[in-house]
């Protein structure tokens, strides 16, 4: 990676006494802004409340699943029902409300969630900061990203409330496959949740659009795609994955629409359709977006241990490479989510071994993490500790994914708990990860105001022991067969279930010191400084005072 | 640097770019549609998934019908529950010679009081053999009206292909499912 030789205060405008600093009023400057830290924050607090909600969500997952049979899910569907002015709820309305339930997190998660914070919130702050850019390239088109995103939550919320089939809301999966999709569920709720989808995809597909053009047209002089700080690629192949990805979900979602209102029989069988096809278009969106989750968790991470061991990152130009890699075989691996559709055994060997591909530029990143950290002069801070959390639960997902991306294991251990935990492995504890490491990395620049250090660590350690005793045993009930997606088991499943609802607990713990730590930090935080972790840190971001000024880089840098 | 011309300059490099990548973008939601007619005819071509392949008796060449090697076929019939029908094959299996045309026969029959019309789809068992089982005449995608109790006999001509026996994916095939499912028509559907 490159070094920047420049000291801080180099261009935090200081001395300069134009308006560079000039604010607008409150409404027009949260509710119209065009600024990219201003629509990075609201991205931020707009992500933090959807995860809030989503883990909620899982919450009341575990509560039922904490014991065999079904002890809640009646009295919830009958008081869900209740606040849409219908009577008590029947079984079947019971477990409907379960799908509605684990539609709403995966959906709530991966697009209101995730992806704003990884893309939308730390994209936006820190990409136009790091390549020493004044803005984003449309900053009015980055405002329609966010309030497009916005509303598309709304909606998705909104659709819980109107009938979907058996009971109220949308209970389709995140998947949402045809024919359940279709002919399976009558009434506005999953046409509303489509919706929902097809306006968070536009959303994203702009902010795409917009990273690119940042990233190709707004770099500083001498800061050539090679000079690029990690985290900036990072996002550069996110945003591609998204252009190329996302669209093709909008076109089978919209078929789905078309099945479900205008009489289309693209995924109807009957007339001569055929429902593997939406699976097909499905997975071929969806697993470039697990990579577009991870992705820009990648790039931050390198950023993170680099600063923390006061070493340049391993191997630059591996690890730029290497993402772009992942990038690339992401799209031609699809069918591995479709083992056991009836996949004929070349094609299963094909899937499985491109899949397998994929663990070579995964391992490089591994490696040159432990290699950056390898004689370092470690310090272990808060956003270190989530950044070796992450290289250690990412690498047990990963191990696991190796496992599942086998043909014929997946035949056995396709739609059990097993996948359960491989995903919540590489996602919950990394992805999240690694937007937590984030968060505190960048907290003291976006804020102004040191975390507590105190706080951030035993934030750490209650969420790292919760995760991992909520997800580790879906492991073994996934071995013994334990299908997802299911709110009541036999007895036999009993004790690991009840040991992942301890753990969920654990983890709700944590995330309760995560929210007083960002009260604390805010209201009485120390200040910080330009640069409060040192000499590790050699990115453009920390060149500028903390918070950078309203307007930054009118006087372009010049990196060596 | 800054000054007019470059910020100009920019402005219209971003807009190049913008417009580049939003053409991307909407040939990729091209593409997502252009799939659906290109599946069907990927799955006709290769057989994936047991699509059956169908052909004109005068395409065929029967003069390689393998002496004494059979392979067991089962015919399975299905419908669904709000077609008020009767339906199922004639005889449950038939012991076909590979390479040789063969006759199976499905009867329905409509036992509600009222014209009921339907069409039928197909799929065969194990997927790999769908290459392999060519239908030469069939009922399948071709609307049936049946008057109230009126009974039809519906003839499936097929022939297995002798390549069948070649292939390392379905050497071992020994016992093949032809299945159909009779839908209620729906007037307002069209195919896909």
């Amino acid at each position: 990676m490159t070094t920047i030789a420049a000291t801080p205060g180099d261009f935090s405008h200081e001395g300069d006494h134009h308006d560079a600093d000039h604010k607008p009023s409150f409404f027009a400057r949260w509710f119209m802004s065009t600024n990219h830290k201003d629509i990075g924050t609201l991205y931020l607090i707009f992500a933090i409340m959807a995860g809030v909600i989503g883990g909620a969500i899982s919450g009341l997952m575990r509560a039922e699943l904490a014991e065999p049979g079904i002890q809640y899910l009646q009295t919830w569907a009958t008081w869900h029902n209740s606040m849409a002015g219908q009577g008590a709820a029947s079984l079947d309305e019971a477990y409907h409300m379960w799908n509605v339930l684990i539609t709403a997190h995966g959906l709530i998660m991966v697009f209101f969630m995730v992806m704003p914070a990884m893309i939308g919130g730390f994209g936006n702050w820190f990409i136009p900061l790091m390549i020493g850019a004044p803005d984003m390239a449309f900053p009015r088109m980055n405002n329609v990203s966010f309030w497009l995103t916005a509303v598309a939550f709304v909606m998705l919320l909104g659709s819980s409330f109107v009938p979907g089939g058996t009971g109220l809301g949308a209970g389709t999966g995140w998947t949402v496959y045809a024919p359940l999709s279709t002919s399976g569920s009558i009434g506005p709720a999953v046409d509303m949740a489509i919706f929902s989808l097809h306006l968070a995809g536009a959303a994203s597909i702009l902010g795409a659009i917009n990273f690119i053009a940042t990233i190709l047209n707004m770099r500083a002089p001498g800061m050539t795609l090679h000079k690029m700080p990690l985290f900036v690629w990072s996002v550069l192949v996110t945003a591609f994955l998204l252009l190329l990805a996302l669209p093709v979900l909008a076109a089978a979602i919209t078929m789905l629409l078309v099945d479900r209102n205008f009489g289309g029989a693209f995924f109807d069988a009957a007339a001569g359709g055929d429902p593997v096809l939406y699976q097909h278009l499905f997975w071929f969106f969806g697993h470039p977006e697990v990579y577009i989750m991870i992705l820009p968790g990648f790039g931050m991470i390198s950023q993170i241990v680099a600063t923390f061991s006061r070493k340049p990152v391993f191997g630059y130009l591996g690890m730029a490479y290497a993402m772009v890699m992942i990038g690339v075989i992401g799209f031609v691996v699809w069918a591995h989510h479709m083992f056991t559709t009836g996949l004929s055994v070349n094609v299963k060997m094909y899937f499985t071994a491109a899949t397998m591909v994929i663990a070579v530029p995964t391992g490089i990143k591994i490696f040159s993490w432990i290699a950056t950290m390898w004689g370092g002069s470690i310090s272990f801070k808060t956003p270190m500790l989530w950044a070796l959390g992450f290289i250690f639960m990412f690498t047990v997902g990963g191990v696991t994914g190796v496992v599942l991306a086998n043909g014929g294991i997946d035949d056995a251990l396709h739609d059990t708990y097993y996948v359960v935990a491989h995903f919540h492995y590489v996602l919950s504890l990394g992805a999240v990860f690694s937007l937590f490491a984030g968060f505190y990395y960048w907290f003291p620049k976006m804020s102004g105001k040191m975390y507590n250090e105190f706080l951030g660590k035993l934030h750490f350690w209650v969420f790292f022991l919760g995760v991992n005793v909520l997800f580790f045993p879906m492991h073994f009930l996934g071995q013994s067969g334990m299908p997802r997606r299911i709110p009541d088991y036999p007895a036999a499943f009993a004790y690991f279930n009840q040991i992942a609802s301890f753990g969920y607990v654990i983890m709700a713990a944590g995330v309760a010191i995560f929210l007083i730590n960002i009260i604390y930090s805010l209201a009485a935080g120390r200040r910080a400084e330009g640069n409060p972790w040192g000499e590790g840190a050699t990115t453009l971001e920390w060149t500028l005072t903390s918070p950078p000024p309203f307007h930054q880089f009118e006087t372009l840098p010049h990196i060596k | 640097m800054g000054g007019v011309q470059p910020d100009k300059q920019r402005e219209r490099r971003n807009k190049r770019v913008g417009i580049v990548m939003g053409g991307v973008a909407l040939g990729m939601v091209g593409m997502g549609f252009a799939s659906a007619p290109l599946y069907r005819l990927f799955c006709q071509v290769t057989g994936l998934n047991g699509t059956v392949s169908r052909a004109e008796a005068s395409e065929l060449d029967f003069s390689q019908a393998v002496k004494g090697q059979t392979i067991q076929v089962r015919f399975d019939a299905n419908h669904r529950d709000d077609l008020p029908w009767d339906f199922k094959p004639e005889q449950t299996t038939d012991t076909a010679t590979v390479g040789a045309r063969d006759l199976a026969i499905f009867i329905a029959k409509n036992k509600s009081n009222r014209p009921v019309t339907g069409t039928a789809t197909y799929n065969v068992t194990p997927a790999q053999a769908g290459k392999y089982f060519t239908k030469i005449q069939c009922f399948c995608f071709t609307q049936q009206t049946l008057q109230p109790g009126e009974q039809v006999r519906m003839p499936v001509i097929f022939y297995i292909d002798p390549k069948i026996a070649t292939d390392p994916d379905t050497q071992s095939v020994e016992e093949i499912t032809l299945s159909y499912t009779f839908y209620p028509v729906d007037p307002d559907k069209q195919g896909g």
